[in-house]
């Protein structure tokens, strides 16, 4: 169990992180690229299973 | 690049990268910083943890057992399990058991020795408390350096925490960080979580090699009220007050005495007595970088134990241990430790006499103040073969 809900995190991170960089790519407004920037890097370390 | 866009996105992903790149990396060398031990000749074998229960083979947990004892006479004593780095970020636990491994010869009787208890938790430290990766010990071939780790073991290894914990098997409900709290996941089950796991295969440790004493060593915030004492399981009263009187009388500090709360479950004083023939004591030093209201947390409040808002709020009464200009360098901290051992083990002889466990050479309170840690630990360079592990 507790590895299935562990697996189910790690694609949760997955998705959130495709997210950020999907709409990283979308937006025309600079102050918005560089949050999504700021809030994809938890989500990277945590998926290369740096932090 | 005509698209001013397309440009702006360009540097923003290659600084970000460079983020990432550089921060990643520093995170990876942490998490895999290798540290040197070189045991001493009182070294019998070392083990794994996963020699007592498989289960945790593969996993960070599967711990080194350093065994200090003489081929011949060891069978015949008693024996004593020493657990450092239980809580990671107590620093003292860790060095003290690691000079213990380096150093200690052992006449009589067994001791086991677990440097880093909980392997997960030393590779992680606590992003809100900023603190340091690591810390260094000054000796006369160099510095050696320790990682500082965490209280809880490395959520990389142990994810996600439940909402509350319900420690086994008491079914007590417990703070849900605490399910990855080495310090209440004991008697652990073969089933549970990592934690709970490696908490399972030391308890098999203590089964399986007769242990008669475990000593777990700790270190605390001044403004928490178990501080400068040895807790004790209901077994061990005796044994920790008449230690905590010759501490005083011969060691040249006081140390007090608690006695193990029952319905305080999942702490190694509590569990390890209720579950095993096993008398557990556990050691608190004072660690002023671990009270809330600290200043800055760096390596330095984490060496010198000096910090002024500590000794602010000591002077508002709200400490349970002294501190002035002086703090509580990591030397004081860990000859306390090492002091407190080698008067535990007498008195056990002493109360014991068919099982006695003697341990010599090893580095006390007033020796380890007078020439420091790094006296006592060894080169890894001119480490003789067969002698250099790494935790």
């Amino acid at each position: 169990m507790a590895t299935l809900i562990t697996v189910l995190y790690y694609l949760l991170v997955a998705f959130f992180a495709a997210c950020f960089l999907h709409n990283f790519r979308r937006s025309k407004n600079w102050q918005t690229e560089a949050l999504y920037l700021i809030v994809l890097l938890p989500f990277l370390l945590r998926l290369f299973r740096l932090k | 690049m005509k698209n001013p866009d397309a440009l702006r996105k360009s540097i923003f992903s290659l600084v970000f990268g460079l983020i990432f790149i550089f921060s990643g990396l520093s995170f990876y060398r942490s998490r895999h910083l290798k540290e040197p031990l070189v045991a001493g000749d009182g070294l019998l074998e070392v083990k794994k943890l996963s020699d007592y229960f498989p289960g945790i083979k593969g996993s960070i947990n599967d711990a080194n057992v350093y065994v200090l004892a003489e081929k011949i006479s060891g069978a015949a004593g008693g024996a004593a399990l020493v657990l450092g780095g239980s809580h990671a970020e107590e620093p003292a636990g860790r060095l003290a058991a690691w000079l213990l491994v380096e150093n200690a010869l052992v006449e009589r009787g067994r001791v086991f020795i677990i440097p880093t208890a909980n392997p997960s938790a030393s590779t992680s430290t606590r992003p809100g408390g900023a603190y340091p990766p690591d810390y260094e010990i000054t000796t006369p071939w160099g510095k050696q350096k320790f990682r500082q780790g965490d209280r809880w073991s490395n959520p990389l290894d142990q994810w996600p925490d439940p909402e509350v914990y319900i420690h086994y098997p008491s079914r007590q409900q417990l703070a849900y960080m605490d399910i990855r709290n080495q310090n209440r996941t004991w008697p652990g089950r073969p089933e549970g979580t990592m934690t709970e796991k490696t908490c399972y295969a030391m308890t098999q440790l203590i089964i399986k090699e007769k242990i008669d004493l475990v000593i777990d060593l700790h270190e605390a915030e001044l403004q928490y009220p178990v501080i400068s004492t040895i807790v004790a399981h209901q077994k061990g009263e005796d044994l920790a007050a008449l230690a905590s009187m010759m501490i005083s009388g011969e060691e040249g500090f006081n140390i007090g005495v608690e006695y193990s709360p029952v319905a305080l479950r999942g702490l190694s004083h509590r569990e390890i007595g209720d579950h095993t023939p096993a008398i557990p004591l556990l050691l608190e030093t004072p660690e002023p970088f671990l009270d809330a209201t600290r200043g800055k947390t760096d390596r330095e409040l984490l060496l010198t134990g000096k910090d002024e808002f500590v000794m602010r709020a000591g002077r508002h009464g709200l400490l349970f241990e002294r501190l002035d200009e002086k703090g509580w360098p990591i030397e004081v901290r860990v000859g306390r430790h090492l002091s407190s051992i080698i008067q535990i083990l007498k008195v056990w002889t002493e109360l014991h006499p068919d099982r006695p466990i003697l341990m010599e050479n090893v580095p006390r309170y007033a020796e380890v103040i007078s020439s420091g840690i790094g006296y006592y630990l060894k080169n890894p360079e001119g480490a003789p073969p067969g002698k250099l592990f790494y935790e």
